[in-house]
C-alpha cells in the first residue's frame, strides 16, 4: 500500500481530477469538423455522387446530350416527383409515412385545371337543382396569380388536415393518410371525372422551358436577349423553381426550432417531449409543409400537361416513388436523419433511370422489371455500410 | 414537517398520485430551498421518481398543490416546467440520438437570428457549457448516438445547465459517469449552489449523497418519511429509514476454492485496436470482475465474448474447447452456454412493450419449443420458476415489462438469461441505477450461481461492488488488461491506481496475489 510518489489522499482526489479528460476515452477519435460532417451526411453524398455518375452517362449516351433542350425536358419531367419526394421527406423524418402525397398532388392538379385558364372564370356549382355562382375569377395575370395561390393554399390546407388527423386523432400517420388520400382522390374525381380543363398557354410555355423562353413570354430583360442574361438563358425554369423552393422554404424550415423538433421526434419522441419541445406543433408543421410541397407538385403537373386528370394509378405511383426517392436520398425510414435535399437527388436518380429506357429502347413491358431491379440496386448502395460494421449491435440501433 | 416555511423555494403540499390501483405518492408534503443541495432518498418504488416527474411537469398529481416562490404553480407539460425554471436530468436519458451535441444542449430554446437557428452561436454556447463541466473532449458537432454512454450523460448535464435553471433536478445523473467526471459534476454543483439555485439530488450511491447533501428527505412506499439537515442522522439511521429494516451484510462472503477448473480461457484476444491481446482465465464457480475507468474496453470485451463483434482475433476456449462466437444466437446455444446481461436494459435487455412472460421466455424459446410451436404449458412453468427464483415483484406476468420498476426490470433481464442455463454469465454493469435492496439480491444471486459452478465475468463502474463481490478483478486500461488483483491486493487503492495505469501496485507487499500484465 505504501507509495513513494503518491500519497494516499492525493490518490483518491487530486490525481483523479488531474487526469485530462481526453485521456479517459483514448480510443474515440473525436475527429475534425469536416470529417464529422462528411460522415454524418454520407447518405446525401452517396446520392449526389450516384446522380452525377448516371446523369453524365445519360448525356454521353444521348444523341443530343449536354444540350439545353435535353436539360429542359428532363427538368420538366423531374419537377413533380422532386416536389412529392420533398413532401414525403417531412413525415418520414418524424418517423411516419404519408400515403396521401400522390392523391394530394392529383387533387391540387385538378383544382389548377379550373383556375389557371387565364380567362375570366366563374366559380360556380349546381346544388339541389339551383345554380350558384360564388365569385368570378378575373382573367389575365391577376387571375392566374390568384389561381396559383388558391392551389397552393388547397395543398397546404390538405396537409394541415393530415396533420390534424394524426395529431388530434392520435392515429398513426400511415393509416390516417391512407384514409385522407382516398378523400383527396375522391375530390379530384368529383372535380375531373374525365381528364380535361385548360391552362393558360403562356403560363405553360413560360414555366416548362428555359429562362430565355420565360423572359420572352413575360417581356423582361429585352425579351431575354440582354447580353448579361445570356449565361443564364439556357437554364430550365423548373430547375430554378426547385432551387428556389429548397432555399426559401426547406432550408429556413430545417434551421427553425420547429424543423429541428421534427428531427427530434423521429430520433426519440419521448426524449423530445421530455426536452420540452412542442411535439404536436412540429408534427402539424411537418404534415402541413408536406401538403404545400405536394401541392407545388400538383400545380406544376397541371401546368405541364395543360389539364387536370384524376388518375388513380398515377397518384399511387407518385406516392410509392416518393418513398423510394426519400430512401435513395439518404433519409432513414426510422426518422431523425436525412434531408429534403437528399430526396430531390433521390427523385433525380429515379427519373434518370427511366430516361435510360428511352435511349436504350427497352420494350415498355419490360420497364417495370428493370425499374424494380435498379431501384433495389440503388437502395442497396446505402446498405453497403453494413458490410463494414464490426460491432453487429450497431446494425440494430 | 414545516412546509409553509418562509425561505422555502419550492413547496409541495398534500400531493398524491395513483397509477391505476398502485399508489405512487400518498399525501406528500415536501419543500426545498435555494442554495441547497437536497438529497431525495428511498428505495426504487419509494416514489422519488414520481415526485420529480411531478416537479418536472411530466406527470400531473391527482391531488395537492405546488408553490414556487410562494405562488401556486401548475406544470401541465415539461415545457411549462422549463419555462418556470425547472431543469431535470433524468435517469432515462432524454437526449435525441440523431441530433448533434450542440443541437441537444440548446434543444428547447436555441439562439436565433430572424427566427432561424444561429448554428455558430449555438456551437459557442455548447462549447461553453461543455467546458463548464470539464467535457471539452466532445466535439459539439458529433451526434449523440456516436458518443459513449458516459459522455452522453455529461452532455445531458450540459443540456440542463443550458436551460439556466432555478431548480435543477438530478435523477441518477451520475450513474454512468467515470469517477473523474463525477468530481467535475461535484464542482459544478458547488458553483450552482453558490449561485443560489435549488438542487434536488437523487442517487443510489450513498457516498455521493454524503459528499454533497445539505438536507435530505427520505421516502418509503410513496410516503414522505422524514426531512433533516445532513449530518443530524447517521448513515445507519438513514438506511433504516429508507428500507424500514436493517441490512446485515452488504456482500455475501467469498468462499475459499483451492482448486478450480478453467471454464473460460482467453488467449491474445484483439479487435479493432479497442481490445489488445486480452488474456484471461475464469474458473468454474469464480466471479471475476472487470474494472478500470469507463470506456477502456470492458464492454467491448463482453460483446466480443457474446459474438457481437466481427473480426475478433485470438483464441477463446470454453471448458477446454476452442470456440469462435459468431452471433449471440450461437453464444447462447447449449454447446457454448454464454449469457450476457447487457448495458442498457431498455434497449438491449428488454422488449419494453411485450409482456413480462414473453420477455422472460424469449431467450430460451428453442428449449421451450415442441417442434415448430412453443409449448405453452412448459413456457408458463418456466416463466413462473424464473419469477420465483429472482423474487420479481409483478402484478400479472402478462403485463408489459415497461410497467415494472427499474430494479424489477433488471431482475427480468437476469432471470431471462438464467432460463437458458448458461455456464458462463457476462454482466455489464447490472446494478446501474438500482436500489440497495435489489443490488444485494443480485450480489447474493451471483454468489449462489458461482457456488453452482457458473463462471461469472462482471463489469462494474462501482469499485466498492467489485471489491465486495469478486474473487479476482482484472483492471483494463486502453484496451488491455493491465493488472489482476485478488486477495488482500484487491482494495480501492490498487483499483484506482491500476485504473489510471499508475504503477502504484509495484510497492505492494502481497505481490504473490497479483499478476501484472505487460
Amino acid at each position: 500500500m505504501a507509495n513513494s510518489t503518491l500519497s494516499e489522499p492525493a490518490m483518491s482526489s487530486a490525481s483523479m481530477t488531474g487526469v485530462p479528460s481526453t485521456g479517459l476515452v483514448p480510443r474515440r477519435s473525436f475527429g475534425g469538423d469536416l470529417l464529422i460532417r462528411v460522415r454524418q451526411n454520407i447518405g446525401l453524398a452517396t446520392a449526389i455522387g450516384l446522380f452525377c455518375v448516371v446523369y453524365i452517362f445519360y448525356h454521353l449516351a444521348h444523341p443530343k446530350g449536354f444540350s439545353s433542350a435535353v436539360f429542359v425536358q428532363n427538368a420538366d419531367e423531374v419537377f413533380t416527383l422532386a416536389m412529392v419526394a420533398m413532401a414525403q421527406t417531412l413525415p418520414v423524418l418524424a418517423a411516419g409515412l404519408d400515403l396521401s402525397v400522390g392523391a394530394l398532388m392529383t387533387m391540387v392538379g385538378c383544382i389548377a385545371s379550373y383556375l389557371l385558364s387565364g380567362a375570366a372564370t366563374p366559380i360556380e356549382f349546381t346544388f339541389g337543382g339551383t345554380h350558384h355562382v360564388l365569385a368570378v375569377l378575373p382573367g389575365g395575370g391577376v387571375g392566374i396569380a390568384i389561381g396559383v395561390v388558391v392551389c397552393l393554399l388547397a395543398g397546404t390546407l390538405a396537409g394541415f388536415l393530415n396533420g390534424c388527423v394524426v395529431v388530434f386523432g392520435r392515429i398513426q400517420p400511415i393509416i390516417a393518410t391512407l384514409a385522407t388520400g382516398a378523400i383527396y382522390i375522391g375530390i379530384a374525381l368529383f372535380l375531373r371525372p374525365t381528364p380535361g380543363g385548360k391552362i393558360d398557354d403562356d403560363l405553360n410555355w413560360a414555366l416548362t422551358n428555359s429562362l430565355q423562353d420565360l423572359a420572352s413570354t413575360v417581356h423582361i430583360f429585352d425579351d431575354g436577349n440582354a447580353s448579361w442574361f445570356a449565361p443564364f438563358a439556357p437554364i430550365p425554369v423548373p430547375f430554378i423553381l426547385i432551387v428556389l423552393i429548397a432555399l426559401l422554404v426547406w432550408v429556413p424550415f430545417r434551421r427553425s426550432v420547429t424543423g429541428r423538433s421534427v428531427y427530434a421526434i423521429g430520433s426519440a419522441e419521448g426524449a423530445a417531449y421530455m426536452s420540452g419541445l412542442h411535439i404536436d406543433r412540429a408534427k402539424l408543421a411537418a404534415f402541413t409543409l408536406a401538403g404545400f410541397f405536394a401541392g407545388c407538385g400538383g400545380l406544376f403537373l397541371a401546368i405541364q400537361t395543360s389539364s387536370g386528370n384524376a388518375d388513380i394509378p398515377q397518384a399511387g405511383t407518385y406516392t410509392l416513388n416518393s418513398i423510394a426517392a426519400v430512401v435513395i436520398g439518404g433519409t432513414s425510414l426510422l426518422g431523425g436523419t436525412g434531408s429534403a435535399i437528399g430526396s430531390i437527388f433521390g427523385a433525380l436518380i429515379l427519373r434518370v433511370i427511366s430516361f435510360f429506357f428511352r435511349i436504350f429502347d427497352i420494350a415498355p413491358l419490360l420497364q417495370p422489371l428493370f425499374e424494380g431491379i435498379i431501384l433495389l440496386a440503388a437502395v442497396s448502395i446505402g446498405a453497403l455500410r453494413v458490410l463494414r460494421v464490426k460491432n453487429t449491435l450497431e446494425l440494430f440501433r | 414537517m414545516n412546509a409553509a416555511s418562509e425561505r422555502e423555494f419550492l413547496t409541495l403540499s398534500g400531493i398524491s398520485k395513483r397509477y391505476g390501483g398502485v399508489t405512487a405518492l400518498e399525501n406528500v408534503d415536501f419543500a426545498c430551498a435555494r442554495g441547497k443541495i437536497h438529497a431525495v432518498l428511498g428505495e426504487n418504488g419509494a416514489g422519488k421518481s414520481t415526485l420529480i416527474k411531478i416537479v418536472a411537469g411530466v406527470v400531473q398529481p391527482d391531488a395537492g398543490t405546488m408553490r414556487l416562490d410562494g405562488n401556486e404553480v401548475r406544470f401541465p407539460s415539461p415545457s411549462s416546467a422549463n419555462a418556470a425554471g425547472v431543469a431535470s436530468i433524468f435517469q432515462e436519458l432524454s437526449l435525441l440520438p440523431d441530433l448533434s451535441v450542440a443541437d441537444n444542449i440548446s434543444i428547447a430554446s436555441p439562439p436565433r437570428r430572424f427566427g432561424i437557428i444561429d448554428s455558430k452561436a449555438q456551437r459557442r454556447r455548447a462549447e461553453a457549457f461543455l467546458a463548464e463541466i470539464g467535457c471539452e473532449d466532445v466535439n459539439p458537432l458529433m451526434r449523440v448516438r456516436d458518443l459513449p454512454l458516459s459522455r452522453r450523460q455529461m452532455v445531458e448535464i450540459a443540456k440542463a445547465l443550458g436551460q439556466r435553471p432555478q431548480i435543477l433536478v438530478l435523477d441518477e445523473a451520475t450513474s454512468a459517469l467515470t469517477s473523474a467526471d463525477v468530481e467535475k459534476v461535484y464542482a459544478m454543483l458547488a458553483r450552482l449552489k453558490a449561485q443560489n439555485i435549488a438542487i434536488l439530488y437523487i442517487s443510489h450511491r450513498m457516498h455521493e449523497v454524503e459528499a454533497l447533501a445539505d438536507r435530505a428527505s427520505v421516502f418509503r412506499n410513496g410516503r414522505h418519511i422524514d426531512t433533516f439537515e445532513w449530518g443530524t442522522r447517521s448513515t445507519g439511521e438513514i438506511v433504516q429509514l429508507m428500507i424500514g429494516r436493517d441490512i446485515a451484510t452488504q456482500y455475501p462472503p467469498k468462499p475459499q476454492r483451492p482448486s478450480r477448473k478453467i471454464a473460460l480461457k482467453l488467449d491474445n484476444l484483439c479487435w479493432e485496436k479497442r481490445l489488445e491481446s486480452i488474456s484471461l482465465e475464469i474458473g468454474t464457480g469464480e466471479i471475476v470482475g472487470l474494472g478500470g475507468l469507463d470506456g477502456q474496453g470492458q464492454k467491448t470485451l463482453l460483446l466480443a465474448l457474446f459474438g457481437v463483434l466481427r473480426g475478433v482475433s485470438g483464441e477463446i476456449k470454453i471448458n477446454g474447447k476452442p470456440v469462435r462466437p459468431t452471433s449471440p444466437a450461437f453464444a447462447k446455444s447449449r454447446s457454448v452456454g454464454v449469457a450476457l446481461v447487457p448495458e442498457d436494459r431498455k434497449t438491449e435487455g428488454l422488449m419494453l412493450p411485450m409482456s413480462i412472460a414473453d420477455n422472460l421466455a424469449i431467450a430460451s424459446l428453442d428449449t421451450l419449443a415442441k417442434g415448430f410451436f412453443v409449448d405453452r404449458a412448459k413456457e408458463r412453468s418456466a416463466v413462473e420458476k424464473g419469477i420465483a427464483r429472482l423474487r420479481i415483484k409483478i402484478g400479472d406476468s402478462k403485463d408489459a415489462v415497461s410497467t415494472l420498476s427499474g430494479g424489477n426490470q433488471q431482475k427480468v433481464v437476469i432471470a431471462k438469461w438464467l432460463m437458458t442455463e448458461p455456464s458462463i454469465i457476462l454482466l455489464n454493469d447490472p446494478t446501474r441505477g438500482i436500489d440497495v435492496g435489489t443490488k444485494q439480491e443480485i450480489y447474493r444471486l451471483m454468489r449462489e450461481l458461482a457456488d453452482q459452478g457458473v463462471a461469472i465475468l462482471f463489469y462494474s463502474t462501482d469499485y466498492d461492488e467489485l471489491i465486495g463481490c469478486c474473487d479476482r478483478v482484472a483492471i483494463m486500461y486502453d484496451g488491455r488488461i493491465v493488472r489482476e488483483l485478488e486477495g488482500a491486493a484487491l482494495n480501492e487503492h490498487n483499483i484506482i491506481a491500476s485504473a489510471l495505469n499508475i504503477d502504484a501496485g509495484a510497492a505492494s507487499p502481497s505481490s504473490s496475489d497479483e499478476v501484472a500484465h505487460g
